[in-house]
């Protein structure tokens, strides 16, 4: 490897690195500001100017690529000189005005300023002013303060794959915009905030709410869909102020979606915070006491099989295991947690999850979608994607029509028939897919809802065996859910391994045998009421409590431990940040409370009793935070029921898919701002 | 009025004409297809030839179009380049150089001469005559200081008699011939002297 000297260290540096990277390597910190890692290289803010020897000039180090035998110093008068300058320059026209400004407390330019600035000014004219520009309803601007660092811009257009927001004009008169201020259409817009060096992009919905050291931080993970981004959940006392990405390079890297990061005023919002009866068809608080022996009472009226349980988008993986026990104690088998009828077969790990993994799809070199709009459904999985089709060229196929996806991809086919077509190589594209090294085949939740599920799953699992692309090394076969709790909670063997049972559920739902429905936090369950007696047990007064006759209020995913398995069957810790409000309890103590009104203290519940038996009962599990191992699947002999269809991906209304971000005003906002802009179209300039 | 300001008042259409399509699939044929979006700039000339003048948004969003690029790309160019028009201008264009050699033979007379008889300020369209005005850098004239573009011809060698009857006749939409106005031919020198048979300035 190359060699070069830094400081007057000696290390060795890859081929291809910029000399910043090689000062990272030798533990030199560069200050910057339009450098960042996951974007292309712009060098326009020359912070980063370092001492080159044999160079009368100072070098820009993030755009000068590092060569052997080079002699860096980043610590000479010479470069604190430079540095001193280009700050000087910055602040030349920057307002000074961290007092009022957001970003204060987490602010580069302000850190950047203190210990590489001077403490003057020798700017005595009147300095610029911009006007603010409309970015949407997240982001704030502030644009007085922008330096041109032009992250943003960078990111729109490379990243979130929606070329929106440029720099007009030039020279003092150079701003950053939108095209013609319009709010940005990406569900990765808010992450210009975290990218934005100073406080020109602020967050709207968190604007003048709290300084960035009055919050207490939490790790934890984000349950808004299926693929478990790693995020920062920033509390002040109760409330959760803000959501941030944390960086995880196998799953959501340093970026989440906006539901992910503004959904988190949903949390302070119709919540449940007593329990509720309904009594002359109106829903009255009462207490735990009367609620749990209402319940009581019920359970002992009923026949076992006439209770049916439902389990949420959002249970962690310790409350979901705690009410299957809840269930084997009253003797029912009637649960569910699909919210439509998939087919899924959870006789083998490799069946129901996403194998190739998020951080593979870097390495494919061909991906067919089947039945899904990842935009919609794994937004940062969709940034992947796209991260692959900008830098790989990777060809895209799809079945079925998913609108825009934020890159260019060939729709080869709508129907069924297509896909028998490819799996009976009858079709071009069997070769092209046999011919590829390292496909991907995404199979989405739409997909799976036709009556030929199960021929779409054993067809291409069949295919893509003979072919080989189902091995220790890689793993063609995937699914992708849409609820976080989806791969854990077949893992926890709530759906019966065999076939003609897994849909009793929907079946008696439809018919109406139901005589006590128990929601465990189940909103989007579609249910037609009859007389049926329903118990919602949740944390907001959404969709399910809505219709429901006794109400259980319980703690949001931000309020309690628990663990999650995303859509790769990677389990993740999500962490307490704040305490359940009013006399809501975790799932758990409240199954605890009915299950001691039922006289079955011996089948009381603990929560690292429950942890424990939920990591040993997740099959292929290795550890936490990562990949389960790979066990090869098994065929079926016989050929599954096929019928001609027509693959409709369902259309998902993106910022409302849980009750989160149905009670987010926030949520709302960008939603009327979708379909506002979808009326008028594009034809208004 | 800014001409890098986006005008409010925009048509709704813009299409390039049959002569103007031809030419750019002209214009097309010297970038590689992959590379096509080089031809952002003389289309957006074109296009500001076709419109008076001055470039709309409909006219932006259809050479983005054209060139499968971003708007918002289009729309950088186009302000980022002083001499593409955002706003109406004038029938008669007036750019009057400022820079150091024109200013130094006079040009901040014919500034004067332009707020006196045109608009008050620069970019604004003038009552009579269909005229408007504004300052620019150096249009490479300096040889024949002071000077000013109307349209696309220059009037060199100005003064401030010069000047006012250009100005007057453009008010009268009769505009004068453009060129040097004290009779030099091109940038020859003006006084001829024969030295032993030879010429010399």
């Amino acid at each position: 490897m190359p060699k070069i000297t830094i400081n007057g260290k000696e290390i060795e540096f890859e081929k291809g690195m910029t000399v910043l990277q090689a000062c990272e390597l030798a533990d030199v910190e560069i200050p910057r500001f339009c450098y960042h890692e996951k974007l292309s290289i712009a060098g326009n803010c020359r912070m980063c100017l370092v001492e080159m020897e044999k160079s009368a000039k100072p070098i820009a180090s993030c755009a000068m690529p590092a060569a052997e035998g080079m002699n860096i110093k980043t610590n000479t008068p010479f470069v604190e000189k430079a540095r001193k300058g280009v700050m000087e320059f910055l602040l030349a026209n920057h307002p000074l005005d961290c007092p009022v400004c957001d970003q204060g407390g987490e602010c580069d330019l302000q850190d950047q300023s203190m210990y590489y600035g001077v403490d003057k000014s020798r700017f005595v004219e009147n300095k610029r002013i911009v006007k603010e520009k409309y970015m949407g309803p997240l982001i704030k601007t502030q644009m007085t303060r922008c330096i041109h660092c032009t992250r943003c811009v960078r990111f729109a257009t490379e990243v979130a794959g929606v070329p929106e927001i440029g720099a007009i004009g030039r020279g003092e008169n150079m701003e950053i915009t939108t095209y013609l201020e319009k709010a940005m259409e990406s569900e990765l817009s808010a992450n210009v905030i975290d990218l934005c060096p100073v406080g020109a992009l602020t967050s709207k919905p968190y604007a003048f709410e709290a300084r960035p050291w009055e919050l207490k931080k939490t790790e934890s993970v984000d349950v808004m869909d299926a693929v478990g981004s790693n995020i920062r959940v920033d509390t002040y006392n109760w409330e959760v102020k803000r959501i941030l990405p944390r960086l995880n390079n196998d799953i959501n890297e340093e970026w989440i979606s906006d539901k992910t990061r503004y959904s988190c005023d949903g949390l302070l919002k119709q919540r449940l915070d007593v329990p509720y009866i309904k009594k002359n068809n109106k829903l009255q608080k009462s207490s735990w006491d009367e609620a749990v022996s209402v319940l009581v009472e019920k359970f002992k009226t009923l026949n076992p099989d006439e209770i049916g349980g439902h389990i949420g988008d959002m249970v962690n993986l310790e409350n979901a295991l705690s009410f299957k026990k809840f269930f084997s104690v009253i003797k029912s088998n009637n649960l569910e947690f699909r919210e439509k009828n998939f087919f899924i077969d959870p006789s083998a790990k490799s069946n129901y999850i996403f194998n190739s993994s998020i951080k593979g799809i870097e390495q494919s070199d061909l991906i067919l979608l089947i039945g899904t709009n990842p935009r919609h459904e794994a937004t940062m999985l969709n940034a992947r994607i796209r991260k692959v089709f900008a830098q790989n060229k990777v060809p895209i196929y799809s079945i079925g029509n998913p609108g825009e996806l934020t890159y260019n991809y060939t729709i080869i086919g709508n129907k069924t028939d297509d896909i028998k077509k490819i799996l009976s190589k009858e079709s071009n594209f069997s070769k092209i897919l046999s011919s590829s090294k390292k496909p991907m085949v995404i199979i989405g939740e739409s997909a799976l809802e036709l009556r030929s599920g199960k021929y779409l799953i054993e067809g291409f699992k069949k295919f893509l065996k003979d072919n080989n692309f189902i091995n220790k090394d890689w793993n063609a076969f995937n699914f992708l859910p849409q609820n976080a709790s989806t791969v854990g909670l077949i893992d926890l063997k709530i759906l019966s391994n065999e076939e003609d049972k897994r849909n009793s559920f929907f079946e008696k739902l439809k018919n109406n045998q139901f005589k006590l429905l128990y929601l465990l936090g189940s909103d989007n369950l579609d249910i037609k009421k009859n007389n049926e007696f329903i118990v919602y047990q949740g944390s907001h007064g959404d969709r399910g409590a809505e219709i429901a006759d006794l109400i259980l209020p319980s703690a949001a995913f931000t309020e309690q431990n628990g663990l999650y398995e995303n859509l790769e069957g990677r389990v993740q810790e999500c962490k307490k940040a704040s305490y359940p409000i009013g006399e809501a309890l975790e799932d758990w103590k409240i199954l605890n409370l009915i299950l001691k009104a039922l006289g079955k203290n011996e089948n009381l519940l603990s929560f690292d009793s429950l942890r424990k038996e939920v990591l040993k009962s997740i099959p292929n599990f290795s550890k936490l935070n990562e990949l389960p191992y790979f066990k090869d699947c098994e065929l079926i002999n016989t050929s599954p029921y096929f019928e001609s269809e027509e693959i409709n991906i369902k259309e998902l209304d993106y910022f409302f898919t849980n009750a989160i971000s149905r009670a987010s005003k926030t949520m709302s906002e960008c939603r009327q701002i979708k379909y506002s802009s979808k009326k008028t179209g594009t034809d208004n300039l | 009025m800014s001409l890098k300001k986006v005008h409010d008042d925009q048509p709704k259409d813009f299409k390039f004409s049959s002569d103007n399509l031809k030419k750019a699939e002209e214009i097309l044929k010297k970038y590689p297809e992959k590379n096509k979006k080089s031809a952002v700039m003389p289309f957006l000339y074109l296009a500001q030839r076709q419109n008076n003048n001055w470039i709309p948004l409909a006219a932006m969003k259809y050479i983005a179009n054209f060139l499968s690029m971003p708007y918002i790309s289009v729309y950088e160019v186009a302000t980022f380049y002083t001499m593409y028009n955002l706003a109406p201008v004038g029938k008669h264009f007036i750019q009057v150089c400022t820079t150091t050699p024109c200013l130094i033979r006079g040009a901040d007379k014919i500034v004067k001469l332009c707020k006196e008889k045109i608009s008050p300020k620069e970019n604004e369209l003038s009552k009579a005559g269909d005229c408007s005005w504004m300052e620019v850098e150096c249009l490479g004239a300096c040889v024949s200081a002071p000077m000013i573009q109307i349209n696309d011809d220059y009037y060199e060698d100005l003064d401030e008699k010069s000047a006012k009857d250009i100005l007057d006749s453009l008010i009268k939409d009769k505009p004068l011939k453009p060129g040097s106005y004290r009779g030099r031919a091109n940038t020859s020198p003006e006084k001829k002297q024969t030295v032993n048979g030879e010429n010399h300035a």
